[in-house]
């Protein structure tokens, strides 16, 4: 009961916002309730699917369709054995299809929760985390399509496998950074989501999703540690499929998430006590 | 000791997403009063404007005023909803707001479910909103329909249920919205005695109200609000008169 606890005190002085803490206190708070937002993010899957036979499971079904479909065709495009490339295919595409619904959703991780955000005083990271959660417990249930094609085509990864632990440990500090900046760049300008949409697009052909990178040639493919989607992504599939990441891959994939994790902080910091004047 | 203390307290929405600016030339001719563009060129609605009151404790203040005098927004921001961009705002004491009954209710979920969301909301565990589920239940005189989705209720149903939500607190500043007046004859009279107790054993009470009926019965103190600006501050006699 609130009732119960000491003194409790809210003090907002224009002059001397305190911008730092009050936003730093906001992700310590948001966390610390972190059942909140996962009890949220639960309800949104299960109102999302409400009614339907197999819920969430549809995205594993069409993810299965569309890895068996590209998988025969694009085997044939490249000239590799199908077995050598379902793996591959399998583990990219899913990896793919999460970051671009993270991203997504990410949009409207803010100005989803307007009703919340304008009736009761929450820490803004319940919004966030809820966003993240959401895609985080759809995404896991596409996993059985990875370890059936483990299966099908015998191509185990061994213990290296594990190195995917950080790499997902790297996306989920870049889901949770971007679900914060776009959620709030979104609520000012409405502009942005068509972009990030568009942005996406191209990214999906111009990242190594449905190619491995090898294909570009000697002195090429050296540059592909400059396009962040690649990195985040190569950080989870490299270790499931090929023994590991190269070092330039994990390096950049740091740099890529300390980069956007500050950037989201400073933005925070500088604009949460607008929020909720903008969604 | 809990209080309220507001120093030149002032919000300003900014109306975004207004488009070309022949509009806003147009928004801006039409009304001088409240409409005004800022530094950056915007134009922001100056929702309340430079208000300064303390609240000690003991003190049942209702917030009187038209539509838009700016009642709700300075409930909000007392709650800690907005953050003003002028001023200083200090409320010492646990903060209870009764603003928007539907705030936070998933309309997909069932009441119980709701009642469990709303204990996360406040903070509490698990254990402690299922407990609460057992008291709300109980108290709205739901009985069945507690497993039933709430977008299936009646709307006097979901106001039961939003007020039974809403009341299971012990707040030492309590922010009360005028919207508790629906319900039923029969449900109004134990909300009645509920809020009773609630106001009684809250140090401060803060109300919005267009009903001078219930400033009198309730309140020992009104702030008039008008165009964003205290009007008049004083005891009930004071500003509405001899009843």
């Amino acid at each position: 009961m609130p009732g119960a606890r000491p003194e409790a005190l809210y003090v907002f002085d224009a002059r001397t916002p305190r911008r730092r803490a009050a936003a730093l206190g906001d992700i310590a708070t948001g966390v610390r309730r972190w059942r909140l937002s996962f009890a949220l993010a639960s309800l949104d899957i299960r109102n999302r699917y409400r009614g339907s036979v197999l819920g969430p499971f549809w995205l594993t079904l069409s993810n299965a369709v569309m890895i068996a479909g590209l998988g025969l065709l694009y085997s044939s495009l490249f000239k590799m054995s199908l077995v050598d490339y379902l793996p591959f295919i399998a583990v990219s595409l899913i990896t793919w299809n999460t970051i671009n619904a993270i991203v997504t959703d990410a949009c409207t991780s803010l100005t989803s929760a307007e009703g919340i955000i304008r009736q009761l005083p929450l820490p803004y990271t319940v919004h966030v985390l809820r966003c993240v959660w959401r895609n985080a417990v759809i995404a896991a249930h596409s996993l059985p399509i990875i370890l059936a094609v483990f299966a099908l085509t015998g191509a185990w990864p061994g213990w290296e496998a594990l190195w995917a632990l950080p790499g997902l440990a790297l996306l989920a500090v870049n889901a949770c950074a971007l679900a914060l900046f776009l959620g709030m760049l979104c609520a000012r300008f409405r502009d942005i989501p068509p972009i990030v949409g568009s942005v996406m697009q191209l990214a999906f052909f111009l990242s190594p999703v449905l190619w491995k990178p090898e294909l570009l040639g000697p002195g090429k493919a050296e540059w592909l540690v400059l396009n962040p989607f690649y990195v985040v992504m190569e950080t989870v599939r490299g270790p499931l499929i090929e023994g590991g990441a190269s070092p330039g891959v994990w390096a950049s994939a740091c740099l890529f998430t300390a980069a956007m994790a500050g950037l989201a902080l400073g933005f925070f910091i500088r604009f949460r006590g607008r929020i909720a004047f903008w969604v | 000791m809990p209080h309220i203390q507001a120093e030149a307290v002032t919000i300003e929405f900014p109306l975004y997403h207004l488009g070309a600016r022949s509009l806003k030339k147009r928004i801006l001719a039409n009304s001088p009063l409240r409409l005004r563009q800022d530094e950056a060129s915007r134009i922001v609605v100056s929702a309340l404007r430079e208000l300064s009151f303390r609240i000690a404790p003991g003190e049942r203040v209702a917030l009187v005023g038209h539509n838009g005098a700016g009642k709700t927004t300075l409930l909000r921001t007392l709650a800690g909803v907005y953050e003003p961009v002028g001023g200083r705002l200090e409320v010492a004491g646990s903060i209870g707001a009764l603003i928007d009954p539907a705030a936070g209710m998933d309309p997909h979920a069932t009441g119980r479910e709701n009642i469990v969301l709303r204990g996360l909301f406040r903070g509490l565990g698990e254990a402690e909103s299922a407990s609460l589920a057992e008291e709300v239940g109980a108290f709205s005189g739901l009985a069945e329909f507690l497993d039933v989705p709430v977008r299936a209720y009646s709307a006097g149903m979901s106001v039961r249920l939003s007020f039974a939500m809403a009341t299971v607190m012990d707040p030492e500043v309590l922010l009360m919205d005028e919207w508790f007046l629906a319900g039923d004859a029969d449900f109004m009279q134990r909300a009645r005695a509920k809020l009773e107790a609630l106001v009684s054993k809250a140090e401060i009470l803060v109300l919005a109200t267009h009903d001078m009926s219930i400033v009198r019965e309730w309140c020992n103190r009104v702030i008039r609000l008008d165009a964003g600006r205290i009007a008049q501050d004083g005891s009930v006699t004071e500003v509405l008169g001899e009843a």
